[in-house]
């Protein structure tokens, strides 16, 4: 694996100074870097989920208790949320997780190709805002957005971390 | 052909000798609801646990989002380390999002507690059979997600334990609570979770 960028590490600082004591996940590579800190940090929760839907239902949880949690996922796991989704809607919980983008610049694996591009329409059209971070330039600047919209404003926010930030996925391109 | 299930169109009528009344059960677990913080399924769980507890600010009541009772029960436990909190929830409503019980069995937080009222049937949807009544037991699939204190209730002579052991602190514990499929009858209760989320927030936090 190679070494991950710097920015990955200020995410996880970022999240931290905004009081987010709860991470739930689904191990991902795109995140590997919040999980891993997360697991090390002996101050925070970190919650292996079973499915992502898990972590939206956790997140409400730990606002009622006044925690901050935030929800690591892949495009693909926005997929198995979209009940729960009204969870966050109708109650009108603070909500922010952090999509790590399959499917959309330059994917190599056909199967990504459906929930990827699906997936900002489905969260806007479950009341969720979509960030999208494409550059490192702008990553910080982009979740810190979120994190004041979601944990200040309380909104629901995905910030959409996409495979021109993260690079896609190499497959061998028989 | 497969293995079909009992054709069940209406709840019985009366509680069958040897079986547990719903209402009088879960309220015998749930002893002194005073100091806990209470996440609910929907329809007869919320139902069960509003007439143990009443309509207190310190319960939280689903009527949608079915299968987030447990992982909404561990957001809060985790939160609020200090305090009880007990989800109770049905089997249906368990049986949604199963592999929640793998997330708490390895998070095994001491003050979370769940209470599953299990009576074998969609109660809400036309009394449908579950997969409980079918064979299934879900207090072997929280034992298999790793919860230590797991314990079956078929019988009132078994409450007073399962009650010491719901507010025990040593780990999660899941209670199985078998009961007969009556229906004890819809209480009211205010469904804008938006609402319910302030006053449950104002309670424990003292501001929302």
């Amino acid at each position: 694996m190679a070494e991950a960028p710097a920015w990955q590490d200020q995410l996880y600082d970022m999240l931290r100074e905004f009081k987010v004591t709860q991470f739930s996940y689904v191990p991902d590579a795109g995140h590997r870097t919040l999980i891993n800190r997360s697991i090390a940090d002996p101050d925070v929760h970190s919650v292996s989920l079973t499915t992502e839907e898990e972590g939206v239902a956790l997140q409400a949880g730990a606002h009622l208790g006044g925690a901050r949690s935030v929800l690591l996922m892949q495009s693909s796991g926005v997929g198995n949320c979209v009940n729960f989704f009204s969870l966050i809607r109708h109650g009108r919980f603070p909500f922010l997780t952090l999509v790590s983008m399959r499917g959309d610049f330059g994917e190599a694996n056909p199967w990504q190709l459906a929930m990827g591009q699906s997936t900002q329409p489905v969260l806007e059209a479950a009341g969720i805002t979509c960030l999208r971070a494409e550059r490192k330039d702008e990553v910080l600047d982009v979740t810190r957005a979120g994190c004041t919209m979601a944990y200040q404003s309380e909104a629901a926010v995905a910030v959409l971390l996409t495979q021109k930030l993260l690079g896609a996925k190499s497959f061998s391109t028989e | 052909m497969s293995m079909k299930p009992t054709l069940s169109t209406a709840p019985a009528k009366a509680v069958e000798a040897g079986l547990l009344e719903r209402r009088a059960a879960v309220k015998g677990i749930l002893g002194d609801t005073k100091d806990m913080l209470i996440v609910t399924g929907l329809a007869g769980s919320k139902d069960d646990a509003l007439a143990a507890a009443g309509d207190v600010p310190t319960l939280f009541t689903l009527s949608g989002a079915m299968g987030a009772a447990a992982a909404m029960g561990l957001g809060l436990a985790l939160a609020q380390p200090k305090k009880r909190v007990v989800v109770v929830t049905g089997d249906g409503e368990l049986l949604m999002n199963v592999g929640t019980l793998a997330t708490i069995g390895v998070m095994n937080p001491p003050n979370l507690s769940i209470l599953c009222v299990d009576n074998a049937r969609y109660g809400e949807t036309g009394w449908q059979e579950s997969h409980t009544g079918r064979g299934v037991d879900i207090a072997k699939m929280a034992e298999g997600g790793g919860i230590k204190q797991v314990r079956t209730v078929t019988k009132e002579t078994e409450i007073a334990d399962a009650s010491k052991m719901l507010r025990g602190s040593n780990g999660t514990s899941f209670i199985l609570l078998k009961v007969a499929p009556t229906e004890p009858g819809k209480l009211h209760r205010d469904r804008d979770a938006s609402y319910n989320k302030t006053r449950f927030r104002v309670a424990v936090l003292g501001k929302n």
